[in-house]
């Protein structure tokens, strides 16, 4: 998954889980459903308008407040293949790399960015290119175990490697 | 180099000597929390890479709070699939309806988590048991089912913030109207990714009901934890609830500090947080012109006993404002049935409040209490986001008992001092 290349849809600051998917929808887990209320209540035609590989970029603090797994489920199962923001809540954080959604904090990246661009991510070096500019920033390293974590797949796939689950 | 408190706890359930903050580290964890909403997803992942059994019975806790009792079936198969897994691994602590109330209440109540414990759970508000002076944090579903399988879990460890509070608390101030006021004071990621130690002369005279406020606010300024040096106050509210033992720590003198914050309590008024953000702070005085539809009292941030006796105390011999919904719900069973012992219960429902089985539901908006569009509600939780208790255009205004309880009274955020002369 070394490169991602994709559009641009552009949020704000403090984008919290509940707007991400909100708990009038927490009654299922099934990730195709949750899919279909994704980022609702922040804009509420964006699972209607949301394509396969398609990239969110945000402000500030993306993903604060609850824990719920929920909403980097429904992220990812709407098909966006990363998310760039110049900072997130930790269990958001912590969420998006378990599951193996690829997130990455770029604040001068999210500045130059706008709705509707077109811009390729390299996981592995770090860097954004915005293919409209042809500028290329370079974001926050990725702490070497995280990387071990996406290249798995997710926790569950690390652990079921590392202590040989699932084999008799 | 000295240690703080949080390092230290860190430190022992790594098996190390040390910690340093931004190492990652894999710890050993105590108790292990998950819920209705998290817990399926964690249960999903659990089977999917083949483990059998929980890595120890008695150190995974099921809570089925947020929606229940069972609010449609799409919920009553989430609660089926909670109830069916306590069963097959035989879970220690699950908790059935009537037994059951709010995660991070019913845990410190019934002394499942305890000073020095390592605590991870599937529910945001996991740091309120940092009050017991316990390192605790949210995680998610994933996480949780990582922590079932090994009992470990991987941590960032985090540089710590230390907020000394001093001064005098006014009439009315309490732990919520500090953690508000320094939420204000901070913003929404003012901690993000740090710990929260609260210190002070004013925190080590506050009750506990007061401090588990505090702390289960800290995530609200982006914080992994909120922790509490453990006092005499705290070994009063564990020794009659400990059934194994526990480990007090405390911060070095000479600990390292990311920063540390000075806060004068006499200048702090009830204070109230408007809409969309808890960040979003204003003396209560300053907004008593806003109309509300709906005051709720309740959820882990204030349903305790503490909190009714506040909210009956002034609601007594009055009457809700006419067609404001004044919902009440106390976090656990055993609140519950103190509630009615004091005769709170009645004073309530005779001012007009409508009374709740525990559980989170309007806090999320769940359901019993889901706010229609435009309309304003108080309440004494810890999230204001859009469409945090309903639609999304709806309020949220965040605030005391003492605030909701006078606000219920005259229908607009109300300083108590205006509906009630007596003693706080």
């Amino acid at each position: 998954m070394a490169i991602i290349k994709g559009r641009v849809w552009k949020f704000g600051d403090d984008i919290d889980t509940d707007r991400i998917i909100p708990a009038r929808y927490l009654n299922t887990s099934d990730p195709e459903k949750l899919a279909e209320h994704c980022m609702e209540d922040a804009d509420p035609e964006f699972p209607e308008k949301v394509q396969e590989g398609d990239i969110i970029v945000a402000g500030k603090n993306f993903g604060s407040g609850s824990s719920r797994e929920h909403a980097p489920i429904s992220i990812k199962a709407a098909g966006v293949a990363a998310i760039i923001a110049k900072s997130f809540a930790r269990i958001f954080y912590r969420n998006s790399f378990n599951i193996g959604l690829p997130i990455l904090e770029a604040p001068e990246a999210v500045e130059g960015t706008e709705e509707g661009d077109i811009i390729e991510i390299d996981t592995k070096k770090g860097t954004i290119i915005n293919t409209r500019t042809g500028i290329t920033y370079k974001a926050n390293p990725i702490p070497p175990f995280m990387e071990e974590l996406l290249e798995a797949g997710g926790l569950m796939e690390y652990i079921k490697r590392k202590y040989n689950l699932g084999e008799e | 180099m000295g240690m703080t408190i949080t390092e230290k706890i860190l430190a022992d359930h790594s098996g190390g000597k040390t910690v340093e903050p931004g190492g990652l580290i894999t710890v050993k964890v105590d108790v292990a929390l998950g819920n209705d909403v998290t817990a399926p997803i964690a249960i999903r992942k659990f089977r999917e890479v083949g483990a059998k059994n929980v890595w120890d019975v008695n150190k995974v806790v099921l809570v089925p709070d947020h929606f229940t009792p069972n609010k449609d079936i799409l919920s009553a198969t989430q609660a089926k699939i909670l109830r069916d897994f306590a069963i097959e691994q035989n879970i220690v602590n699950y908790f059935e309806q009537g037994e059951v109330g709010i995660e991070h209440v019913l845990l410190p109540e019934q002394g499942i988590v305890l000073p020095g414990d390592l605590i991870v759970g599937a529910d945001s508000h996991t740091c309120t048991y940092g009050a017991l002076g316990a390192f605790s944090t949210g995680v998610g579903s994933t996480d949780l089912a990582a922590t079932w399988t090994t009992g470990e879990i991987w941590l960032r460890v985090p540089e710590t913030i230390k907020f000394v509070y001093h001064g005098t608390r006014n009439k009315w101030v309490s732990g919520k109207d500090l953690i508000l006021y320094t939420i204000g004071r901070i913003g929404v990621d003012g901690a993000l990714y740090k710990a929260m130690e609260l210190r002070g002369p004013v925190i080590e005279q506050l009750p506990m009901s007061d401090r588990f406020t505090m702390t289960n606010m800290a995530v609200e300024a982006g914080a992994k934890s909120g922790i509490i040096p453990p006092d005499d106050i705290t070994l009063d509210f564990i020794k009659s609830r400990a059934k194994r033992s526990y480990k007090l720590y405390y911060s070095d003198s000479d600990a390292k500090y990311s920063e540390v914050i000075d806060i004068n309590v006499s200048e702090i008024q009830p204070q109230v947080a408007l809409p969309h953000l808890p960040e979003n702070t204003k003396n209560v005085s300053e907004v008593s012109n806003i109309e509300l539809d709906q005051v709720f009292i309740g959820s882990c941030t204030n349903g305790r006993i503490e909190d009714l006796r506040t909210a009956a105390k002034i609601l007594k011999g009055k009457k809700r404002k006419k067609y404001l919904r004044l919902i009440v719900i106390p976090a656990t069973p055993t609140i519950y049935r103190q509630a009615l012992k004091e005769g709170i219960i009645e004073i309530l429902a005779e001012a007009g409040a409508v009374i709740g089985p525990p559980t989170c539901g309007p806090c999320l908006g769940g359901h019993m209490g889901v706010l229609a569009k435009g309309e304003k509600a108080l309440a004494t939780t810890n999230r204001n986001f859009v469409g945090r208790m309903g639609h999304p255009e709806s309020e949220v205004y965040l605030a005391s008992p003492a605030v909701a309880a006078a606000s219920a009274i005259t229908g607009r955020i109300t300083h108590p001092d205006e509906v009630y002369q007596g003693e706080e």
